[in-house]
């Protein structure tokens, strides 16, 4: 018996005691029962990112010893410290000088926000012209969109390298921001978002000499503004967490994103989990903080439709 | 006053202006149409071309006919791919599916803020990337050390030594349990939003009628939200057909005897490992037979389902 075992049965108990308690009412009982297992899968949830927190502070002297954090009386520098934050930031040798590890996080914030910026920009552009203008081809156009969208990604892989290597993309970025710059997904979605601005308002700005490019970018884009926080966001965690393209194309050490580089560490700091925890950590943080900023924008991005009048 | 005829720059008779509003859309799908044709139409076309072709890296190949799909066809570690693959998309269907139900269920019958704050708990393991998951969790499962046998043994008292990750038959279920965790919450968001549009009035009636929970759960509440479980089945079905980063990190490669080698892994290892995206290219069009034959079936049996009912 642990302490594990005794919370079970804790629990159990409660509700046998509700369950007795208030024989008119079992919906009392039942009540309590939908909160203990959504505790349980909350928990669940939960603690492997705790885990992860407690791992990386941990010294590896004791980090087999306990499962989450030491007792507090054990508490002290030799218990508790930063050592994997410092032996990630140290710095390693590779052929052409010393890389370190912040190299890679400004790697992947740069990549992940070019890729959000190109994609928003592209993106929301072809979806105003599928939204508000009345061009011959537009069906078609759509349709075929639509097909290309039912072609899975990865069919393409080995046809797109070999075109990156002819074009001597290869270890660079251009292959992982140009391919999808303009991307169907997003087109559809600001599409959508873009058919209820209302057309008096592009009407009014084009009478009132307002450029085609200037109605778009000045009228239309602030209107899609829940849209384009939720796509930013969507786009944003693609691209910091998308793995394959930049493992098949990135060679040279200093152009590593994250994804890439923490895989590898796997394997290179196989005695100190600590310090490639403390990697992933630091990866799973950026996502996390946008998610929290954006999250009502995301919210009513996904609800939109509801048009202020 | 500024909205007269006379006033507007492009007067809309004149040549200019019907020039101008003709061009100005495919102007702005210039990016998308040039985009499309270079990244999609052409390499679709060359991956017809490159699966007939053998390749020895991306600079020299020759024609070889049907050979990449009859060796692709033969090779024992292509049938071990699609069983592995298989045996993940029944387990996501099957078992993490109804979980995510079920747990939908229970948060919907709650308050609304206890259950925007467990929808954003049970959520949070979508916002880490695969390959930050799969490092997470090949630490997680470690023998002794990982907090994964620790709670085994806790609960159980056996268990603490269990190679998850390097013995074969153990490593379905591992990634299975790992990408539980990963997705449960975020299905559960689609079940979610379907649950709330099941009409209240037909659940009051069939519970004042005597209906028990199971008959209602038959009866109203799965005919409610079939569109969105058929809509949930097929993208998860997809989904699991094309899964490589988790298990790749996950397991440092493929696992034992290739336990954790899927479609896409081995895709990866043909193409990018051995450098022939001939055979890489064959690959890729069997994958996408597959899901498109899989999607089709999947959705001809809702819609028979539907007939019945």
């Amino acid at each position: 018996m642990n302490s594990l075992h005794w919370s079970l049965i804790l629990l159990a108990c409660i509700f046998v005691v509700l369950y007795g308690l208030f024989p008119r009412n079992r919906a009392i009982a039942f009540t309590y029962l939908r909160y203990v297992v959504l505790g349980i899968a909350a928990w669940i949830m939960l603690a492997p990112f705790a885990w992860l927190i407690c791992s990386v502070i941990k010294d590896k002297d004791v980090l087999m010893t306990y499962t989450f954090l030491p007792p507090i009386r054990e508490w002290s520098r030799e218990t508790l410290n930063l050592d994997n934050f410092r032996a990630l930031f140290a710095g390693e040798q590779s052929l052409r000088g010393t890389v370190y590890f912040w190299q890679y996080i400004v790697n992947s914030l740069f990549l992940a926000c070019t890729m959000t910026m190109v994609q928003l920009f592209f993106s929301s552009l072809g979806g105003y012209a599928l939204a508000k203008y009345d061009f011959k081809g537009r069906t078609w156009l759509m349709f075929y969109m639509l097909g290309t969208r039912m072609v899975p990604g990865l069919l393409l892989l080995a046809p797109v390298y070999k075109m990156m290597f002819n074009f001597g993309w290869m270890d660079t970025y251009w292959a992982l921001i140009v391919p999808g710059a303009a991307n169907v997904f997003g087109m559809f979605l600001f599409r959508q978002a873009m058919l209820n601005t209302p057309d008096s308002l592009i009407e009014a700005a084009r009478i009132d000499g307002c450029g085609e490019f200037s109605i778009y970018y000045t009228v239309v884009m602030p209107l899609v503004r829940p849209m384009t926080g939720a796509f930013c966001l969507v786009t944003f965690m693609g691209s910091w967490n998308s793995f394959l393209g930049p493992q098949i194309y990135l060679q040279s050490k200093a152009k590593l994103t994250l994804p890439v580089i923490l895989n590898q560490y796997v394997g290179v700091y196989q005695q100190q989990y600590g310090v490639f925890l403390a990697g992933t950590l630091l990866a799973i943080i950026p996502p996390a903080i946008l998610f929290f900023a954006l999250q009502r924008e995301f919210v009513a991005g996904l609800s939109s439709g509801a048009v202020k009048g | 006053m500024r909205n007269n005829t006379s006033d507007m720059p492009y007067p809309e008779s004149s040549t200019l202006y019907r020039l101008k509003t003709r061009l100005v859309p495919w102007l702005f799908l210039a990016p998308f149409l040039v985009l499309t044709c270079t990244f999609f139409v052409y390499p679709f076309l060359n991956a017809v071309a490159l699966a007939f072709r053998q390749t020895n890296g991306p600079a020299s190949n020759v024609f070889v006919g049907w050979d990449n799909f009859r060796f692709v066809l033969t090779d024992p570690d292509f049938h071990t791919a699609v069983k592995n693959t298989t045996v993940y998309a029944l387990a996501s269907v099957f078992v993490q599916l109804p979980l995510s139900l079920g747990l939908a269920m229970l948060l919907n019958a709650g308050r609304s803020r206890v259950k925007n704050l467990f929808r954003l708990v049970l959520f949070s393991p979508h916002l880490v990337g695969q390959i930050f998951v799969g490092i997470l969790f090949a630490v997680l499962f470690m023998p002794r050390y990982g907090m994964f046998n620790r709670f085994i043994q806790a609960l159980t008292g056996w268990g603490l030594e269990q190679r998850w990750l390097s013995t074969p038959a153990l490593v379905m279920p591992a990634l299975i349990i790992t990408s539980m965790w990963l997705y449960v919450g975020f299905n559960m968001i689609y079940f979610l939003a379907a649950l709330q549009n099941v009409d209240q009035n037909l659940v009051e009636a069939a519970r004042i009628d005597g209906a028990g929970p199971w008959a209602e759960f038959v009866h109203i509440i799965l005919p409610a939200i079939k569109p969105v479980a058929v809509f949930v089945v097929v993208l998860s079905t997809i989904g699991s057909y094309q899964l490589f980063e988790l298990p790749y990190a996950l397991l440092q490669g493929f696992g034992p005897k290739n336990a954790g080698l899927t479609i896409v892994g081995y895709l990866y290892r043909t193409a990018f490992d051995s450098g022939d995206l001939g055979t890489g290219a064959a690959i890729g069009w069997l994958l996408a037979l597959i899901i498109m034959t899989i999607s089709i079936v999947q959705i001809r049996v809702a819609k028979a389902m539907g007939g019945e009912a």
